[in-house]
C-alpha cells in the first residue's frame, strides 16, 4: 500500500494504491493527516484509481478524514472508485457524506 | 454433504497476516472458477472476520487465528474463521451496523454488515472468555457454468 500526496494551495490530493486494510490504513491515515494539517487544507481529494482491494478499514479511513475536514469546514471528494470499492463505500452510506466523482 | 476439497490455516494474529489470510482463501476458492466479483466478495468478507479476531478477539495480543475452508460439490464454499480470544458478550449488538468498541482506532463498525451483504450466510458463535467462530458461506456460480448458459442463449 502506498499513498502519494500532492498539495496545491489548500487542496490536498492523496493518490492511494494497492490494498487498504486494517494493517495499511494506519500509515495512510498518518500521511494524509500530516499533509492536511500542514496545508490547512479546505479540500481533500482521495483518489482510488490504483486501489486493488479495500475492506471496511477503508470506510473507517474515509469517515475519519471526513470528520477531520469537517472540523475546519472543509470538504472531501472521493474520485476514480473501482466498482468493488464503490460497492463497499455505498453500503456504508459514504455517498451521502462525501462527493463522488 | 461431504466436502469435495478442504484446507486448514493457522497463523499469528498479526495485522500483516490479514492480507495473507484473504489471499490464501481466494487461491483455494479458485478451484471453483469464481467470477472476479465473487472472488472479491469472499476476500473482503474473510478480511473483515480476520481483522475482527486480531483487533477485537485478541486486542492486538499475538495468538493464533484458525481458518478452515470446505468446498462442496454443489459449488458452495464454507469458511470458518476462529480465534481463542475474549469472545463477544452480546453477538446481536456486535452485528448491528455502526456498533464498534474501537471507535478511537477508526473502526467503522461495519465488519459484520459487509460480511452479510457479500456472503449468502454469516453465522457467529461466541463464548465470552473462550473465543469466537465466524462461519461464512457462499454459492459460487462458476464462470464455466455461466458461459454454458450464455452460449445456449
Amino acid at each position: 500500500m502506498a499513498v502519494e500526496i500532492r498539495i496545491q494551495d489548500d487542496v490536498v490530493q492523496a493518490y492511494l494504491s494497492g490494498e487498504i486494510d486494517h494493517h495499511s490504513a494506519v500509515q495512510i491515515r498518518e500521511k494524509i493527516d500530516e499533509s492536511v494539517i500542514q496545508a490547512s487544507a479546505s479540500r481533500l481529494i482521495l483518489d482510488f484509481a490504483l486501489v486493488t482491494f479495500m475492506d471496511s478499514s477503508g470506510i473507517g479511513l474515509v469517515m475519519g478524514r471526513f470528520r477531520l475536514m469537517q472540523e475546519t469546514g472543509g470538504t472531501v471528494v472521493l474520485q476514480n472508485l473501482p466498482s468493488p470499492i464503490r460497492k463497499v463505500m455505498k453500503l456504508a452510506g459514504l455517498d451521502k457524506l462525501a462527493e463522488f466523482r | 454433504m461431504k466436502a469435495s476439497n478442504t484446507m486448514r490455516l493457522c497463523f499469528d494474529s498479526r495485522s500483516a497476516n490479514e492480507s495473507f489470510a484473504r489471499t490464501a482463501v481466494a487461491a483455494f476458492l479458485c478451484g471453483l472458477d469464481p467470477t472476479v466479483e465473487e472472488l472479491t466478495d469472499v476476500k473482503t468478507a474473510v478480511s473483515e472476520a480476520v481483522t475482527n479476531s486480531i483487533v477485537h478477539g485478541y486486542r492486538e495480543k499475538i495468538d493464533k487465528v484458525y481458518i478452515t475452508a470446505n468446498i462442496y460439490s454443489d459449488n458452495r464454499i464454507v469458511i470458518k474463521i476462529k480465534d481463542k480470544g475474549c469472545g463477544i458478550e452480546n453477538v446481536k449488538q456486535a452485528m448491528e451496523p455502526l456498533f464498534t468498541t474501537a471507535a478511537e482506532e477508526e473502526r467503522a463498525g461495519l465488519g459484520f454488515a459487509v460480511m452479510e451483504s457479500l456472503m449468502d450466510k454469516v453465522k457467529v458463535f461466541s463464548q465470552p472468555g473462550k473465543g469466537t467462530t465466524v462461519t461464512l458461506e457462499k454459492q459460487i456460480v462458476s464462470k464455466g457454468v455461466e458461459d454454458v448458459h450464455n452460449s445456449r442463449g
